[in-house]
């Protein structure tokens, strides 16, 4: 009797274990054939720039979402890190040293690291503005530096390397985006793991804690600060990490690694994705980085569309988009998801297409301020058409006002399916 | 020792016109726990609205009207925005308000283009008032200067002597008891940011003239508001008066003086390498004091933050 | 609704078959410079530039080799090196095979040694760049290579130009250098330096320093000093609102001599300035403005007709696109990049501003004409913002610093 029972927990147990697996599984399939996908080099140098930001953005949620404490200033983890990596690479190639270019990284990692502790020994004494302000000086400080001490920052030209001239790793030299896709990708799951294994430790789970209820976490014997220590040590780490993988594919560190905008824009992505969940910050850095480099090639008023996004989630959906995606698992689970089917297109779709309206809107606007004389030809969502005549206005404006006033007419059926969906049959409503 | 004068002139200017973003930002700081990080945004919006006010009604319409403007609106960004986005906390506040200053930068962009607007003093304050041995003092800032004071003093009559300034007094300490007490505590937090941000926008129209009415301008003052009511202890509005100023002097002394790294390096006993281009401290010998001036209050603030975490004249932490 | 679907169907089909033809004998040229953010507007007005420039001076003419037409695709690179280097790929797996870039010398630095680096590793689809602002001499000396070339003086070049000028005017006895804390400020000082050294070294340098970059919110105190040294010339290489904020405390703090500078105009700058820079500002730099040449008139009222915003700020536009068409033409190919190369190596061309324009192989440096432009009112025919003010001529070095040295050792295909 007990053992079946204990087979049978264990059975569940590798079961759940199977399960846990497979997400990452699935990551690696998808790492792996993604360069077959989308082949060209353009598409490999953005899916490079989405790896590294996405260990970026998870290294920032360790503090923000774990831990709790709001930094202002992690652009120079990575960025000296990164520093770093660049002159070991001049150093490997000035006096042929040893070293296989994959392992670079870890040494980002280990001088991240290295000024995360010297800073947190200070800067992680209390939580919350104390915390946040510090980060920001010492941001501040370390950025304006870049320009001051050129010797190691080589002021706003910043340092540059070559990543090709260090040893053949199996013969490979890392002379194509291909080969060195393949190694951050190697890496982006090596540190994602590791960076999800410590959110399952004993100091993972007081970084929690100590978000939570500090005074709580103090009763049980743990020192807050100790704590937060460990957890902003961590997120050094694999922010310089991530420095490594950004000296390796595009060889140059500048200013831009280091300042306040940089470290804004981790932020923003973090926050976008999600803090809530272990992969909003994979989310947040995927979407803004397709917003940065594609949508910017569309239109010059990116910048103003992703403001408004983030403003707008930030107002409606608190969790991010991560946080939108696991609202459904309730429904999922209990097999009701195919009830929102209908509903959603009867109000998502028209709000896109109303959005699309609005935003050709603003669109035409700014290209009628802004062309050139007798340019009234423009080119929007494919078709062609003349910006001083009244017929596209009527369109957009019809198209506009149609979208959002169906979303606000289905809208009372959504929240009816969305009740019906979260609600266990047979419990009165 | 006249330059001297001159620069206590030109940094009492600079730190009053701090003072008058950072009064604003500390009450609302200290009342509602968000770090507004579009302060500074509402400072650019009083200079574009001015600017754009007084293209047709001349620049004393500007200066009356805009920062009414700048006011509502961020009275209106509070009640519809901010106070939705209260319910989830702090973080998120303060993210709102992140994004906030992005948009608001875009949409300036968006509506005024990217360049330089040609913002001028009023021609009746163009002159030079008087010199001190060859430094003119333009009148315009001692215009400056007594509207900065002017605005101080008001302030502190409204909060010390006033009904309603006692209840923002005790609404800084003891929110929950006010509330009890049957005040309207999400209206006072509304009016207290209309008047902070208006008091930002009226920065913003004095300032634009000289410093210049460009996108960029929020982004300039930006972080520079935070470290000075961080350093001036939040909720104080002496604290925020004294951190400005010395903030004004520090900046404009550190630019005035070319004090040397060498000087001081060779002062302490160091020797200076023989080819200084060959040597890793290259940098540090021919620092001068100039270079280092903006970021000073950064290093300012983050002593303070380590040794007195209330900063100057605050009572509680951050 | 019909109607609408319609008219959408029968656009989009009209715009792929013209799309069509167009794509087929166009020679694509990326513009990879700021269209977003801060430095916008100057980024917007070169795009604007290039595209009348290969609008009107190549294609109207019936384009390059046998009708071939040049076509410009911007690139928003955000001034940020690291986004630049996404746009360059997504611009050569386009197949386009030129880049121009120009602002910011940190950007320029990456883009040329990432197309270096690209050029040997990727052999089949090599890129020329063609730097048309980006003044750091470095990148025709130490970090020199095949695929680049600079179409504007380089800072050096401009600092010998305004050095002779300085040197014949006996007025100028106490000069104040201030510039922006990095490479280019830390260059014009040291050139200026030197080169006043050798040809006044009677002038006292009353001061040189520099000020941190994009982080001063009032010059007052820098105004201070510049006048209490008594100084009665200043040389700056400040630009956008660092040159503003400069200019106008300076002269605001009773400052009457003249400004020695490489950026004060236009992007609202010359607007700002109006009347109290008049005969103070003194800008360095190639193309003669005014008085103008009859074909450069031209030229700019055909392109205010078409940019009633835009300037014609950065002159050597032009020579970019004419240069770049007669290489093609010389080489008969616009594929083979290293032939076009070639045939802009030692070429000399008449640009519209008056003056020739030579490319110095030993560097791919452009040597030119250079100008003292003073910032005036009067006998401005091509005025800058609209302001009815812009750059006239007051002193010509005509192919300046011809003969100087360089470091460069080009390694050649």
């Amino acid at each position: 009797m007990s053992d079946t029972a204990s087979n049978n927990g264990t059975a569940q147990r590798g079961g759940s274990r199977l399960g846990a697996a497979t997400p990452w599984i699935v990551s690696i399939v998808i790492l792996a054939i993604i360069p077959f996908v989308f082949t060209s080099n353009s598409a490999i140098t953005i899916m490079n720039q989405m790896a590294i930001t996405i260990v970026f953005a998870l290294a920032y949620n360790m503090l923000l979402g774990q831990g709790g404490m709001l930094s202002f200033g992690h652009a120079v983890y990575m960025g000296v890190g990164g520093f770093m990596c660049v002159h070991i690479m001049n150093y490997v190639e000035d006096y042929s040293l040893p070293l296989p270019l994959p392992v670079l990284p870890l040494f980002g990692g280990l001088f991240g690291l290295g000024l995360a502790t010297i800073v947190g020994s200070f800067s992680t004494r209390k939580a919350g503005t104390v915390f946040a302000m510090i980060s920001l000086g010492v941001g501040e400080l370390i950025a304006a530096c870049s320009v001051i001490i050129v010797a190691f920052f080589g002021g706003e030209e910043g340092v540059s390397g070559d990543r090709t001239y260090g040893l053949p790793f199996f013969g490979i030299e890392f002379l194509h985006q291909i080969e060195v896709y393949y190694l951050i990708a190697f890496w982006l799951l090596l540190s994602a793991l590791l960076m999800f294994l410590y959110s399952r430790t004993p100091i993972g789970r007081m970084a929690n804690a100590v978000r939570d209820n500090p005074e709580r976490a103090e009763f049980l014997g743990y020192s807050a600060r100790w704590v937060r220590f460990f957890s902003f040590c961590a997120s050094g780490f694999f922010a310089g990490i991530a420095g490594g993988l950004f000296a390796i594919n595009y060889e140059i560190l500048t200013e831009e690694n280091l300042n306040l905008v940089q470290s804004g824009s981790i932020l923003l992505i973090t926050f976008l994705g999600g803090v809530g969940y272990f992969f909003g910050p994979i989310i947040g850095a995927v979407v803004f980085t397709l917003l940065q480099t594609v949508l910017s090639l569309e239109t010059e008023l990116w910048q103003l569309y992703v403001g408004a996004l983030f403003v707008a989630t930030v107002m409606y959906f608190p969790g991010g988009l991560a946080g939108i995606l696991m609202m459904h698992m309730p429904a999922i689970r209990m097999g009701k998801a195919g009830l929102l089917v209908m509903p959603y297109i009867k109000t998502v779709l028209p709000a896109i297409i109303g959005t699309l309206g609005l935003a050709a809107l603003i669109e035409t606007i700014f290209h009628i301020r802004h062309a050139a004389t007798g340019d009234e030809e423009m080119t929007l969502f494919w078709t062609t058409f003349n910006s001083h005549s009244v017929l596209p206005w009527l369109v957009m404006i019809l198209v506009t006002v149609t979208g959002y006033w169906l979303t606000r007419r289905n809208l009372p059926e959504l929240r009816r399916a969305w009740h019906e969906a979260n609600t266990i049959d047979g419990s009165p409503s | 020792m006249d330059l001297v004068l001159v620069n206590l002139i030109d940094g009492l200017v600079t730190g009053l016109l701090l003072f008058m973003l950072s009064a604003g930002l500390t009450l609302i700081f200290s009342m509602m726990g968000v770090l507004n990080f579009a302060h500074a945004s509402f400072y650019m919006l009083g200079a574009y609205f001015a600017y754009q006010i007084s293209t047709y009604m001349g620049f004393w319409m500007g200066l009356l009207i805009a920062p009414i403007i700048v006011g509502i609106a961020g009275a209106g960004i509070e009640r519809y925005g901010l106070r939705k986005v209260h319910q989830y906390g702090h973080v998120p506040e303060l993210i709102f308000t992140f994004g906030l200053a992005l948009l608001i930068e875009e949409v300036v962009q968006f509506i005024w283009g990217k360049s330089q607007m040609p913002y001028e003093p009023p021609e009746i304050l163009q002159f030079t008032l008087f010199s001190i041995s060859g430094n003119a003092i333009p009148a315009y800032k001692v215009f400056m200067i007594f509207v900065s004071i002017a605005i101080f003093l008001a302030l502190l009559y409204v909060l010390t002597r006033t009904r309603v300034g006692m209840v923002i007094q005790a609404a800084l300490s003891y929110p929950k008891t006010v509330e009890a007490l049957g005040h309207n505590v999400p209206l006072v937090f509304m009016g207290v940011f209309g008047v902070g941000t208006a008091l930002a926008g009226l920065a913003g129209v004095i300032a634009g003239p000289v410093l210049g009415t460009f996108p960029g301008m929020a982004f300039l003052l930006g972080s520079i508001v935070f470290v000075t009511i961080v350093i001036g202890g939040l909720g104080s509005l002496w604290g925020a008066l004294v951190a400005s100023l010395l903030i004004g002097w520090i900046t404009t002394f550190a630019a005035s003086y070319n004090v040397a790294m060498a000087d001081v390096l060779i002062a302490l006993g160091f020797e200076q390498p023989v080819d200084l281009s060959e040597s890793a401290w290259r940098d540090l010998w021919s620092l001068t004091l100039p270079q280092i001036g903006p970021i000073l209050p950064y290093l300012l603030m983050v002593l303070i933050l380590v040794f007195r975490p209330y900063g100057l004249f605050g009572k509680r932490d951050v | 609704m019909r109607i609408t679907t319609r008219i959408g169907v029968s656009s989009v089909l009209a715009l792929a078959i013209s799309a069509g033809a167009a794509f087929a004998e166009n020679i694509k040229i990326a513009f990879i410079d700021p269209l977003s953010g801060p430095f916008a507007s100057t980024g917007t007005n070169g795009l604007n530039q290039y595209e009348f420039a290969a609008q009107y001076l190549v294609n109207d003419k019936g384009g390059v080799l046998d009708g071939d037409m040049f076509e410009i695709v911007g690139f928003d690179n955000k001034i940020s090196p690291k986004e630049s280097l996404i746009q360059l790929q997504v611009a050569i797996d386009q197949g386009i095979r030129y880049i121009v870039q120009g602002n910011s010398s940190g950007v320029a630095n990456a883009l040329t040694e990432a197309i270096e680096k690209h050029n040997r590793r990727n052999p089949d689809s090599r890129v020329l760049f063609l730097n048309y602002s980006a003044v750091d001499p470095a990148l025709t000396n130490d970090k020199c290579n095949f695929w680049h070339f600079r179409f504007d003086a380089n800072a050096d070049i401009k600092m010998d130009a305004l050095t002779d000028v300085i040197a014949q005017s006996d007025d100028i006895t106490k000069v104040y250098i201030i510039g922006q804390d990095y490479s280019f400020g830390k260059a014009v000082a040291s050139a200026a330096v030197e080169m006043l050294g050798e040809k006044r070294p009677d002038i006292e340098i009353v001061g040189n320093e520099l000020h941190p970059i994009g982080k001063v919110k009032d010059f007052t105190p820098y105004a201070r000093k510049i006048v209490a040294s008594e100084a009665n010339a200043v040389i700056t290489g400040n630009w956008g609102s660092d040159m503003l904020g400069l200019g106008k405390a300076v002269i605001e703090n009773g400052y009457t001599g003249p400004i020695f500078n490489y950026y004060a105009g236009s992007d609202g700058i010359t607007a700002a300035f109006g009347e109290s820079g008049k005969g103070i500002l003194m800008q360095v730099s190639e193309g003669k403005l005014n008085p103008p040449e009859e074909k450069a008139l031209e030229y700019f009222t055909a392109f205010r007709e078409k940019y009633p915003e835009s300037d014609v700020s950065q002159p050597r536009i032009t020579n970019v696109i004419e240069m770049l068409a007669k290489a093609i033409d010389q080489a008969g190919t616009a594929d083979d990049v290293v032939a076009v190369a070639n045939a802009l190596e030692g070429m000399e061309h008449d640009s519209i501003w008056g003056g020739k324009v030579f490319i110095r192989p030993q560097d791919h440096q452009a040597i030119q004409d250079v100008h003292i432009l003073a910032h005036t009112n009067e006998g401005v025919q091509i005025d800058l913002d609209n302001s009815e003010f812009g750059p006239v001529a007051v002193n010509t070095v005509e192919m300046a610093a011809m003969d100087s040295a360089t470091t460069c050792k080009m390694k050649r295909p």
